[in-house]
């Protein structure tokens, strides 16, 4: 399989895993798509470090766009690219993350260490609620 | 130095979400066997993805600007810590952001009061 099927496939498994076999329900919560907003910024920066220094380079035939070129960066955008980096990234980062918090929560659910739950903040935050 | 290019990324990952524990007590890490347990199968699963990848030729790796510390199959050590250090930054993330909003995230007790409402027994 290609890199751009594997990436699609894991963004649907752990989708289904969260939805349906797991029913953590992550993805259905603001909570989450509120800290995703956030990892992803932050994965966009490190990803682009790792890939436009090409310290990990790609195959054209397992991406959408082609090969990480020997000589020169990658594009910026385009051909497949979003900041530097193949756009599978992107899904690969979501299915790794997701997995992660939908186990997570779901061990918490269980009972693992459920407690103590996070906060209050120690320092002053803008918008925190109380 | 170079080297540690990779890692110092990885580096950058861990203080810049590391913070989080202290500022606003996320008790992620103090919460370290369930931190544990849920990052096990995602570093094995992300390591196999991984593996088959490089035998497949999918990606490779700069090794002026990995570790050089190598694992059977092709594996850097870099790529390794990648899948322990990004999870990590992601529930302390989750979890920092439940510590300032207050929203229900779906592990609370029963009867817990998040949000304003009182929570019942939806399993």
């Amino acid at each position: 399989m290609t890199y751009t099927q594997l990436a699609v496939l894991g963004v649907v498994a752990v989708v289904v895993l969260d939805l349906a076999v797991l029913r953590t329900r992550l993805l259905r919560r603001r909570a989450f798509w509120t800290a995703y907003a956030i990892v992803v910024l932050f994965q966009l920066v490190t990803n682009a470090i790792l890939t436009g220094f090409r310290i990990v380079r790609y195959d054209g035939d397992a991406i959408v766009g082609s090969s990480t070129p020997t000589d020169s960066p990658p594009p910026f955008l385009g051909d497949g690219r979003i900041a530097y980096a193949p756009f599978e990234d992107l899904l690969f980062g979501f299915t790794l993350v997701v997995l992660t918090l939908v186990l997570w929560v779901w061990l918490g659910r269980r009972g693992v260490q459920r407690t103590p739950y996070s906060g209050p903040p120690r320092i002053s935050w803008p918008g925190t609620r109380r | 130095m170079s080297r540690f290019a990779y890692v110092g990324v990885l580096v950058f990952v861990l203080l810049g979400s590391g913070w989080l524990e202290v500022a606003l007590r996320t008790r992620v890490y103090a919460r370290w066997r369930r931190l544990l347990l849920a990052l096990a199968p995602v570093v094995a699963l992300f390591c196999l993805w991984d593996l088959y990848a490089i035998a497949s030729g999918h990606w490779t790796f700069d090794p002026e600007r990995t570790t050089g510390v190598v694992l059977p199959g092709g594996l850097p050590l870099d790529e390794v810590l990648f899948f322990v250090v990004v999870p990590i930054a992601s529930v302390l993330t989750l979890e920092a952001v439940r510590s300032v909003k207050r929203w229900e995230v779906g592990d609370e007790e029963p009867g817990t009061v998040v949000d304003g409402v009182r929570r019942e027994d939806e399993r």
